[in-house]
């Protein structure tokens, strides 16, 4: 059974290179189960968008 | 092309009255420099790459008529500078040599995050953070996320930006570092690991508190 620590690591690489059928399963279950790592992998998708409006140039400070 | 945007407070004549706009100038310009020096080691060359990706803005200036889009613009003429300079410029210093720094990253971060089990520390449970678009559209949210990001050891924000600013894929990442995916993805990790807490004690808990 995965652990937090082995989940988000998971939910980071998500990012970065796709998960085999096997991990999406276990992160699955796991994310079902655990609402702070739920949490986590919105919030690295949220750490995503904000790279991106900050390289685009959206950070309000043209106002 | 004149811009005769009027909601704009930088109303009235050319686009290329940016660059009358001193502070907005300097803002950009030290921005761009500690863009392109976590990226280019050689300052020298990082300076250059801003002073090229400034002069062909100002060339091509006419395009554009709000500041916003000029900044994504030279924003893009700079990481392609970068991106080029890395690729072409054998690595001055090897990943492997620069400081993971001494605030809480590595193991200690871990320790601190996570429990024996492998499972959250109570406290340290991400939070919900509120209100997502709440932030971007902050100038505090942006000082606070420059603060965070400055806070990363250099090997953690250099890799973390190729990623996510330059959006270079992992591949190219390990190529022109000599790094293996693994490890790549282990630093990854530990930066937005680290990033995360930091926004969330600095921004998002802050604005629930008030």
């Amino acid at each position: 059974m995965m652990n937090c620590k082995q989940a988000t690591q998971l939910l980071s690489e998500k990012l970065d290179r796709p998960l085999s059928t096997k991990e999406k399963v276990s992160l699955g279950i796991h994310t079902t189960m655990c609402a702070p790592c739920r949490q986590f992998g919105l919030q690295m998708e949220e750490l995503r968008d904000i790279s991106k409006h900050y390289t685009k140039g959206n950070t309000g400070k043209e106002k | 092309m004149i811009d005769v945007n009027l909601s704009s407070d930088m109303n009235g004549s050319s686009s290329a009255d940016i660059f009358l706009d001193t502070i907005f100038m300097e803002d950009l310009r030290s921005q761009m420099i500690k863009f392109a020096q976590l990226q280019v080691r050689d300052s020298q060359l990082a300076e250059d790459a801003v002073q090229e990706a400034m002069i062909s803005a100002y060339k091509n200036i006419d395009r554009f008529g709000r500041k916003s889009a000029f900044k994504t613009w030279v924003f893009s003429i700079l990481k392609n500078k970068v991106i080029d300079l890395l690729r072409k410029e054998k690595r001055h210093t090897a990943a492997s040599q620069l400081e993971e720094g001494s605030n809480l990253t590595g193991d200690e971060l871990m320790e601190v995050l996570f429990k024996e089990n492998g499972h959250w520390n109570k406290h340290e449970r991400p939070q919900k953070w509120d209100q997502p678009d709440h932030g971007v559209e902050n100038d505090h949210f942006w000082r606070v996320f420059d603060a965070c990001l400055n806070g990363l050891p250099d090997k953690y924000a250099r890799f973390f930006m190729m990623r996510e600013f330059l959006e270079m894929d992992t591949a190219e990442i390990c190529h022109n570092e000599e790094l293996t995916v693994s490890n790549l993805n282990v630093t990854l990790y530990r930066a937005r690991l680290r990033l995360r807490e930091c926004l969330e004690d600095n921004w998002y808990q802050k604005e629930a508190l008030t």
